[in-house]
């Protein structure tokens, strides 16, 4: 009973009459234009994946380098099951893992730690990667990684460096405030017109730092045994 | 002409009527632009425009869509039977779509993440259905590329005009350069929402002034 579809607009006219088509003539139809859209996607998807994997590649290299002031070399850990690893486990993309990346300076000493941490921000997930030193607590940088903060307001997170630059050599757990005082070494100073941004910012840090100290401890206690 | 035989491709029955090249492209320029007098794609209009660069490349995905969906349309418009051609344009529109977004994240990966979900919504954009319904499915191929051509550089100069308005009101900015004196405090209401509802309708307010002025001379001769 499909088989004798409507008839649309065009077909009206006298000078193209009714004509049936058959059922199997429109699923071919459709099944060669969905395998040659499919072959063409693909196709395409194989030719840029290296370069948007590049990409992403990139802004976390140049993201470690940045919040770790810039350090000799770094070295990767994984997160599994609860404990930080050097390698990743077999069989697991190590690209799903949570990671740590250990920075250290010319002579092999640690000099930081970077992580990258999502918590929601004002509307979206806001991705942040925190350098800090585990044994002290003390912020080395953080950068924004993704953000989809309201435009002109929210986004001063990533834009504002006045901002952004209060968290190297803060303390954590760090403290909200509308102005400094100065000598309090916790104390950051939420952006005006952004304020639930800037807080989101402050809570994921200390989230982060929270978290993965004792997983770093854990490590280094396991590593000097 | 018997009843028996089908309509040659110039006489299918609401094709446009026929245009050289250079009209065909000017429609969508001019005349009959698809942001400020066919008022369609409105959604990715209000949406990326708060920054000329967004706002460019908005238009050239969209002018890529166009073009290579309404030479796919047009190519194929006597093998696509009429019970399936929507979901069959859906389905062209949605494929150039696709891989109009991952050649971006590929070369302008900066850009292809402010577009963001903004991208993929091309799809949805009732300017590529309406003409290859419209347009490309009744002519022949060069027509429907000039077409696809026209209306995407439409597209593409009204998005830039609207952008760099709420850029320069909202920023202080022309594609990211500094234009305004660092005194100039940013409307930050342009960059928002509203503001793209407002540029919007001073771009509007702007054309029909024109348009009526154009039309009133014409009167008056």
């Amino acid at each position: 009973m499909t088989a004798k579809g409507h008839q649309h607009g065009a077909s009206a006219s006298p000078a193209n009459p009714p004509r049936q088509v058959a059922s199997w003539r429109l699923l071919v139809t459709l099944a060669i234009a969905g395998a040659a859209s499919g072959a063409l996607v693909v196709s395409v998807y194989r030719i840029t994946l290296p370069a948007i994997q590049r990409y992403a590649g990139q802004q976390v290299e140049q993201a470690v380098r940045e919040v770790l002031k810039a350090p000799a070399r770094w070295d990767t850990l994984y997160l599994v099951r609860g404990a930080l690893a050097a390698r990743p486990p077999e069989g697991v993309d190590p690209r799903e893992l949570p990671k740590a990346y250990v920075g250290r300076d010319a002579a092999g000493r640690r000099t930081g730690v970077a992580i990258t941490a999502q918590e929601p921000g004002f509307q979206e997930e806001l991705s942040l990667m925190i350098g800090f030193d585990p044994g002290s607590g003390t912020l080395t940088g953080i950068e924004v990684l993704e953000q989809k903060e309201t435009p002109g307001l929210g986004d001063k997170i990533e834009t504002d460096t006045a901002f952004r630059s209060q968290f190297p050599g803060r303390i954590v757990p760090l403290r909200r405030v509308k102005a400094r005082s100065g000598a309090d070494r916790s104390e950051v100073q939420t952006i005006t017109g952004a304020t639930i941004s800037s807080r989101a910012v402050i809570r994921i840090v200390n989230n982060a730092v929270a978290r993965w100290r004792p997983l770093l401890a854990a490590f280094d206690q396991a590593a000097a045994r | 002409m018997t009843a028996t035989m089908p309509a040659p491709a110039d006489l299918v029955p609401g094709a446009p009527p026929p245009a050289t090249v250079l009209q065909d492209v000017w429609r969508g320029i001019g005349s009959e632009n698809p942001v400020v007098v066919q008022m369609l794609g409105m959604c990715p209009t209000m949406a990326v425009t708060n920054l000329v660069a967004n706002g460019i490349a908005m238009g050239l995905a969209t002018t890529f869509v166009m073009v290579g969906s309404g030479l796919i349309v047009s190519l194929f418009r006597r093998r696509i039977a009429n019970e399936v051609r929507i979901t069959s344009y859906i389905l062209i529109i949605a494929t150039f779509v696709t891989l109009a977004d991952m050649i971006l994240a590929a070369t302008f990966p900066v850009i292809s993440k402010a577009l963001g979900p903004f991208m993929p919504l091309i799809v949805a954009n009732c300017l590529l259905l309406g003409r290859a319904e419209a347009f490309a499915a009744k002519v022949g191929v060069t027509r429907a590329v000039a077409d696809g051509f026209g209306m995407g550089m439409g597209f593409t100069l009204s998005l830039t005009a609207l952008s760099a308005l709420r850029e320069l009101l909202g920023r202080g900015t022309l594609l990211g350069v500094p234009v305004l004196s660092a005194r100039y405090e940013p409307w930050v209401f342009m960059v928002l929402p509203p503001g793209g509802f407002f540029a919007l309708g001073l771009l509007l307010l702007s054309v029909a002034w024109v348009a009526g002025r154009r039309k009133r001379k014409a009167h008056a001769r």
